[in-house]
């Protein structure tokens, strides 16, 4: 476990170069905040200060905390390990004594993580003084909401893990990653909250892990959903998270087999 | 950026005279200088972490090159050669000083200028990646406004000389090392430049390439008369193309001369590198010069001039002090040369 | 003329050439552009269905026409001029260097240096969409829509296209942080399919003016539908479009040219 600690370490200072980066980022996010509040502001007022259950303080919140995620959840790459599976370099990866696709991942985190301090922060402080965000005043919220943010984050970067193992098997995956980030895009409530979807589309969602990303640790951090649900949605997270590691750690056995029997 | 119309004039058409000043030290100006540099500096800021330094990579430099010379420009990495080329083709302003070439000043003339030189960039493609090599050149020739006719003579002329025939075919991406940069070369000949620039030309290359690459180049100055100004790490380079070279150090000219006289001893002496059976101390051998050991012994690094002796006798001299079990011969590295040509040029100027 | 433009054909065609060549990569990628643009217009989609009625003064419909008018001209846009937003990248990987050993401009050079077919997919939804909404609204058909329609196409590309070059101009002094431009660009893509009603004042003074994005769609579908348009931008505005246009091109070539005398300057 110590090896993981410290590659998740190691991926948390890289990041760390890249502030001007993530600086330009942040102003991305600030003016997509800005826009997308407009929007859903209207939507709420227009409801009579409510729809689907967000007031003007919690639909604030969803779009802030969604653009301050952006840094920190993969919905839109392949990561790093996907360039290797098919290239074959990952082929020297399994000779070393760690675990590729825990490495791969906690590498991933690590930047995702980091890219909180940067990016996630000031998107919220943005958030709070420009259009007067609702927060929860407990602490319990944000106990829970930073376990759930962990759990998005990880699961994001596990199913862009799981995404990458494909190369194994198909040449080109240009075509399922195009998909992938339009499917996820949509479905991980980053352009409009899932609540807002009509029923069909909300029930398709919800069967897939996508919502566990950034939708639920959003409604938990905001304090929309508490309590005992709260800790459902934790509890659906982490399902997903073992699912998508699991899936992951099958795909790359049999992958390295793969490799193993016809040399790439 | 000038936006004027773009010159549509083709290659016959009258070109403005070389030079028309009077450089300051009161030489006769020859009508036909390629390149004239005077007092060219050039200033980087460079930022480092949060102080901002200012790096000068070109220091004071003036120097004139005329046409049909072949010029070798070498120094060490970071020396300020590829600052210089990027003055000489308009990507980069100076600090201070002049640059002209083809008695153009090149930024402002950027677009007249790119009619008359060529450039190789040895790690910048200018060839398109995805397209057969004979596409490329196709549009390049649109891009020069080349007529078709001339299009057709000047590729067909370059293609037997270059042995490209082969390839032709082939998309850029699929090309070896040796083979893109003969595409390179001719790709930056295709509008018969006056002057052409070589940012290390022979980098990465095979023996066999190499030489390929260097006789192309001699023949292709004895036809056309183009000047050469190459940038190199490699001394046969500089021995077999240039009759002039350049020695730029920390931004300064160190050298400026032929390689006969001061250059040839140092630049024509080869070193052998043995490996040996167990560590020994600097190894002594008449008529070679030790230059490093690694490993603690292990690996001895002998410098012989191959006027005064050969690599077997030296070889002989070294198996009677110790096991030898294996042996490289190789060109000396640049910086080696460039120091001891500085070393002699400021031991003979004092 | 014929042969001015020669050399900027040559590079053109050879792009079409190179990227009909992998149909199987092309036809993926021509679906995957439609997705993006599907996944866009879905937004579009739950929000107005989500509303009550109308939402900042559209109903769905007419959010539409915004929609495929604002898509349409920025997917062409972005055929045409989207590499330029990646200048960095290219400043970084040394092409840049290369356009300037070449007799043209530099600027035609490099909008001319690709063209992105894929893009067509993202198009061919837009213009589905587009002639849905503009049967499904309420249009007095006449020279006057035609007039607008066109206007509003031709303006909105351009100013699309200034985004890209203004971006091109700023990523010289952006090496490393060039994603500051993704908000005029793509935040500007964004703004221009939203009705104007729903802007804070900020955002109203950015992409209504500096950067007007109000004049791609927006403000002409309003004269189009015969409603009143915005807070400090009533539909009328709608026939300055061709201004604006000019306006952002004049921004954009003054960005492009401080970047460049950058690059051969102070950077590199």
């Amino acid at each position: 476990m110590r090896v993981y600690a410290r590659i998740l370490a190691a991926g948390f200072r890289t990041q760390s170069r890249y502030l001007p980066a993530a600086f330009a980022g942040l102003l991305a996010n600030a003016t997509f905040g800005l826009l997308k509040s407009g929007i859903l502001l209207t939507l709420v007022d227009d409801g009579g200060g409510e729809i689907a259950g967000y007031t003007a303080g919690t639909m604030a919140a969803y779009v802030w905390l969604s653009q301050g995620l952006l840094g920190s959840v993969n919905i839109w790459s392949l990561p790093g390990s996907a360039e290797r599976i098919k290239s074959g370099a990952i082929a020297v990866d399994f000779l070393r004594p760690v675990d590729v696709q825990l490495a791969g991942i906690a590498d991933d985190v690590g930047r995702g993580v980091f890219a909180l301090i940067p990016r996630g922060l000031p998107s919220v402080g943005v958030g709070v003084l420009v259009v007067g965000m609702a927060m929860p005043a407990q602490v319990l919220p944000y106990v829970l909401g930073a376990v759930s943010l962990l759990l998005g984050i990880a699961l994001s970067h596990s199913l862009a893990y799981l995404l990458g193992t494909a190369g194994f098997w198909l040449v080109e995956i240009r075509g399922l990653q195009v998909l992938y980030m339009g499917v996820s895009g949509l479905l991980t409530g980053l352009m409009t909250p899932v609540w807002l979807f009509p029923d069909w589309l909300k029930v398709i969602a919800l069967a897939t892990p996508f919502p566990a990303v950034m939708m639920y640790p959003i409604d938990v951090l905001s304090g929309r959903t508490t309590g005992a649900d709260a800790l459902w949605l934790i509890a659906a997270q982490a399902g997903w998270l073992a699912l998508a590691l699991a899936a992951g750690q099958v795909a790359t056995r049999l992958g390295r087999r793969k490799l193993e029997v016809q040399g790439g | 950026m000038s936006r004027t119309t773009p010159e549509t004039a083709g290659p016959g058409t009258a070109r403005p005279r070389a030079t028309a000043r009077v450089p300051a030290d009161g030489r006769t100006p020859s009508s036909d200088t390629i390149v004239e540099v005077r007092g060219l500096s050039r200033d980087f800021r460079v930022r480092d972490g949060l102080k901002v330094r200012r790096l000068t990579a070109v220091d004071d430099m003036s120097w004139s090159i005329a046409a049909g010379e072949a010029v070798g420009y070498i120094g060490a990495n970071g020396a300020g050669k590829s600052t210089t080329i990027k003055m000489l083709a308009g990507i980069l302003v100076p600090t201070a000083g002049e640059v002209l070439t083809c008695g153009l000043r090149p930024v402002k003339d950027r677009k007249k200028l790119a009619r008359r030189i060529g450039v190789v960039f040895g790690q910048r493609s200018q060839l398109w990646w995805d397209l057969p090599v004979r596409e490329s050149f196709g549009i390049l020739a649109a891009i020069h406004s080349l007529s078709r006719a001339q299009e057709r003579t000047r590729t067909d002329e370059l293609v037997e000389t270059l042995d490209m025939g082969d390839y032709l075919g082939t998309p850029v991406r699929q090309l070896s090392l040796g083979q893109r940069m003969r595409a390179e070369v001719a790709a930056a000949l295709l509008h018969r430049p006056e002057l052409l620039v070589l940012d290390e030309p022979t980098i990465g290359l095979d023996v066999l390439s190499k030489q390929r690459l260097r006789e192309f180049l001699v023949r292709e100055r004895a036809e056309h008369g183009t000047t050469l100004l190459l940038t190199t790490h490699d001394m046969g380079d500089v021995e077999r193309l240039c009759d002039r070279i350049l020695v730029v150090d920390h931004g300064r000219l160190a050298y400026d001369g032929s390689l006969d006289g001061l250059g040839r001893t140092v630049g024509a002496e080869r070193v052998l590198i043995v490996d040996l059976a167990e560590p020994r101390a600097e190894l002594a051998v008449p008529d070679a010069r030790h230059l490093r050991s690694e490993g603690g012994g292990l690996r001895q690094h002998l410098a012989f001039d191959p006027a005064t002796t050969t690599a077997a006798r030296v070889l002989a001299a070294v198996s009677e002090q110790a096991d030898v079990l294996d042996l490289t011969i190789a060109e000396p590295a640049i910086e080696d040369v460039v120091r001891r040509i500085y070393e002699r040029a400021t031991t003979s100027s004092s | 003329m014929g042969d001015l433009l020669r050399p900027y054909r040559a590079v053109l065609a050879s792009r079409i050439r190179a990227q009909r060549a992998y149909r199987t990569s092309f036809r993926a990628d021509l679906f995957g552009t439609a997705l993006v643009g599907l996944t866009e217009m879905a937004e579009v989609i739950v929000l107005f269905s989500a509303a009550n009625g109308t939402l900042g003064g559209l109903d769905l419909m007419q959010a539409l026409l915004v929609f495929g008018l604002a898509e349409l001209a920025f997917s062409n846009a972005d055929m045409m001029f989207g590499h330029v937003d990646s200048l960095a990248q290219q400043v970084r990987a040394g092409t840049v260097d290369v356009l300037y050993l070449r007799p043209q401009p530099l600027l035609a050079q490099l909008v001319t240096s690709d063209i992105s077919l894929r893009r067509l997919g993202r198009t061919a939804l837009a213009v589905v969409v587009l002639i849905w909404a503009l049967a499904a609204n309420d249009i007095d058909w006449g020279p006057r829509a035609v007039a607008l329609l066109a206007l509003a196409l031709v303006c909105g590309f351009a100013i699309f296209c200034a985004n890209f070059v203004a971006a091109g101009g700023l990523q010289f002094f952006l090496l490393n942080a060039e994603q500051v431009t993704n908000a005029f660009v793509y935040g500007g893509r964004h703004a221009s399919t939203q009705p104007a009603t729903v802007w804070v004042r900020g955002i109203t003074v950015i992409f209504g003016f500096v950067f007007p994005m109000a004049f791609c769609a927006y403000l002409p579908a309003m004269l189009l539908l015969g409603e009143p348009g915005a807070d400090w931008l009533p539909a009328w505005l709608g026939w300055f479009a061709p201004v604006a246009a000019l306006w952002a091109w004049i921004l954009a070539l003054l960005a492009w040219r401080a970047g460049v005398r950058h690059y051969q300057g102070g950077g590199g």
